[in-house]
């Protein structure tokens, strides 16, 4: 069997991209919404360390635990911003959220 | 790596703004609980203070500039230029937000802390020279400026605002880091300077088409956060639902420091590949300025065309960047500023308007307001000129040196394209003019009431910064042009 090398974490990491991207954009429940952006932070976590072990360069790790706790901040502020308005309009789907519009 | 990592006391100094606000940010934190309801304004005097003394902070780690924690961050002229405009802006926001938090009985303490929190993001971000401190101070920023759109818990537009705001800049964050990781991939490094050493280098440097998809991901999201087109989606909706207030200061001073990462990472890290990705910013540019003013024209809310103006300024800004010259640069600082200005004082004539819950913000609930209020009137006028860029304004010599710097590096038809836009947007600006002038002084206008302390600073200030800009402009410009080739 073949050793997994560099390339196939970026495959993993470009999938999980474009599995994140596909989610943001298609799906109508802001919960999975920010799930998926969750996975596009994944994603560059993923493609920073293989970079990182690939350069034996210890820069990517850390970037990849500052994003790790970038994005739990995010999601107790976004989770927090969506009960407010989950208090006001008792719905969480994105399409249900037209207040302003033109 | 040096082998002694403790910070030398230049280093702290050259750190001082940025440890002054978190300090002061936390202090109003801790004594929120104790003071409560007692004295709400205190907080908003604290911060302002805050904000003074990091205006004097940054001046004062100017006489020293230089590098500071390995190089992490850039203490230059550029970094003091954008550090002292995000804190006038926030100055400028705290105190038109004096009335505002007292008509609609909000929490004062963890606003301005707020502010001073988003503040330390942004003056961060504007010295950073290193794409994780770049990330870091971008975040910090945003992290505060999405809990600010939606303050008013209880407001549905506001829940909104935040949310969309959220969703759409958390998207932009993942896009941009995608093109960091890359980036950081093909050079090995982080450091502005390095990328640029290794882009420059013919014998090292990396395959185009992955430089290009790196280049173009940081561009997607960098753009986001200026509301430039075709990724201003979301700028109108958040800046209408958000309070008025946080939108003048969100307009102006999270932006001004997104162009301050903006220019410098394009400017340092990437300008040796600058024919790649300047067809990217000119179709950008154009296309915020034509959407922008075109959209504008049919608002109604008051806003919400202020919102869409605002992309299309960020479009102007985006013709500065394309001409990618460093008088490009320093045109596109002084655009800044002056755009700081006129925006905030805008916002803040609408904040004085609309009144309880925000209810009079359609452009009607302006008529007469030349006759019940004239100095209200007058300030606003002195604001929607500079928009125009009609002359004796700092938005005239914005423009000015705008196109100027876009014609110099040969980008006619961007520069035909913009001057036409300028003509399209006097158009929805003039309207407000007659408007307030014209008509007679409607159900709005009459139930106004007088301007308070904070507010009239609030529009005073920024009204005499527009002209002394458009009539004494060489001053800020020479030292824009001076610090326009960064600390390279």
């Amino acid at each position: 069997m073949a050793p997994i090398t560099t390339g196939h974490y970026l495959g993993l990491s470009a999938a999980l991209l474009l599995i994140g991207v596909a989610g943001v954009l298609t799906r109508r429940s802001i919960v999975v919404v920010l799930m998926s952006i969750e996975l596009i932070l994944n994603a560059v976590n993923i493609n920073l360390i293989a970079f990182s072990s690939n350069s034996q360069n210890v820069r990517g790790q850390i970037f990849a635990m500052f994003i790790i706790a970038d994005a739990v901040a995010e999601a107790a502020v976004g989770l927090g911003i969506l009960i407010a308005l989950f208090r006001n309009k008792d719905t969480v789907l994105a399409d249900e959220v037209d207040l302003l519009k033109w | 790596m040096p082998a002694n990592m403790a910070p030398s006391s230049a280093e702290i100094l050259r750190f001082l703004p940025e440890i002054i606000l978190a300090v002061m940010g936390t202090f109003i934190m801790v004594l929120d609980p104790l003071v409560r309801g007692k004295s709400p304004k205190i907080f908003g005097h604290i911060s302002i203070l805050a904000m003074l003394a990091a205006i004097g902070a940054s001046i004062f780690a100017y006489t020293n500039p230089g590098p500071a924690f390995s190089g992490m961050l850039m203490v230059d002229g550029f970094a003091t230029f954008f550090r002292v405009l995000v804190l006038g802006v926030g100055i400028l926001a705290v105190l038109s937000s004096y009335r505002f938090l007292d008509r609609e009985r909000a929490d004062t303490g963890e606003y301005h802390a707020l502010i001073l929190f988003s503040l330390v993001g942004q003056c961060v971000m504007v010295t950073a020279n290193e794409l994780i401190m770049i990330f870091i101070g971008l975040e910090i920023s945003s992290i505060a400026t999405y809990v600010l759109a939606g303050y008013l818990r209880d407001d549905k537009r506001a829940n909104e605002a935040a949310l969309k705001y959220f969703l759409l800049g958390s998207f932009a964050t993942a896009f941009l880091l995608y093109g960091v990781a890359i980036i950081y991939g093909i050079t090995g490094t982080t450091n502005l300077s390095a990328i640029r050493a290794v882009l420059s280098n013919t014998t090292t440097a990396p395959a185009g088409a992955v430089v290009g998809a790196a280049v173009a991901l940081m561009f997607v999201g960098l753009a986001f956060k200026v509301s430039g087109a075709p990724f201003q989606i979301w700028a109108p909706d958040v800046y209408q639902g958000a309070p008025t207030p946080v939108t003048a200061f969100m307009s102006a001073g999270p932006k001004a420091a997104a162009f301050a990462v903006f220019l410098r990472i394009f400017m340092t890290a990437f300008e040796t590949v600058g024919t790649g990705w300047e067809p990217l910013v000119w179709v950008s540019a154009l296309l915020s300025m034509t959407i922008g003013n075109f959209a504008a024209l049919v608002q109604q809310n008051i806003k919400r065309m202020l919102a869409y103006s605002s992309i299309a300024h960020a479009g102007y800004v985006l013709v500065a960047l394309a001409a990618r010259s460093e008088i490009g640069t320093a045109a596109a600082m002084f655009y800044l500023a002056a755009y700081a200005m006129m925006n905030v004082g805008a916002f803040a004539v609408v904040a004085h308007l609309s009144g309880k819950g925000e209810r009079r913000l359609s452009l009607n609930d302006f008529a007469g307001l030349g006759v019940k209020q004239p100095l209200t009137a007058a300030l606003l006028t002195i604001f929607l000129l500079s928009f125009i860029g009609v002359p004796l304004t700092g938005g005239f010599f914005g423009k000015f040196y705008i196109f100027k710097a876009a014609l110099q590096s040969n980008l006619v038809w961007l520069t035909v394209l913009g001057l036409l836009n300028s003509a399209v947007a006097a158009y929805y600006y003039l309207r407000i003019l007659v408007v307030m002038y014209m008509h007679e002084p409607g159900e709005a206008t009459l139930a106004v009431e007088p301007l308070s302390f904070g507010l009239s600073a609030a529009l005073i200030l920024p009204a005499i910064g527009t002209f002394v800009l458009g009539i004494f402009p060489s001053a800020l410009l020479q030292f824009a042009d001076k610090s326009s080739i960064f600390g390279r």
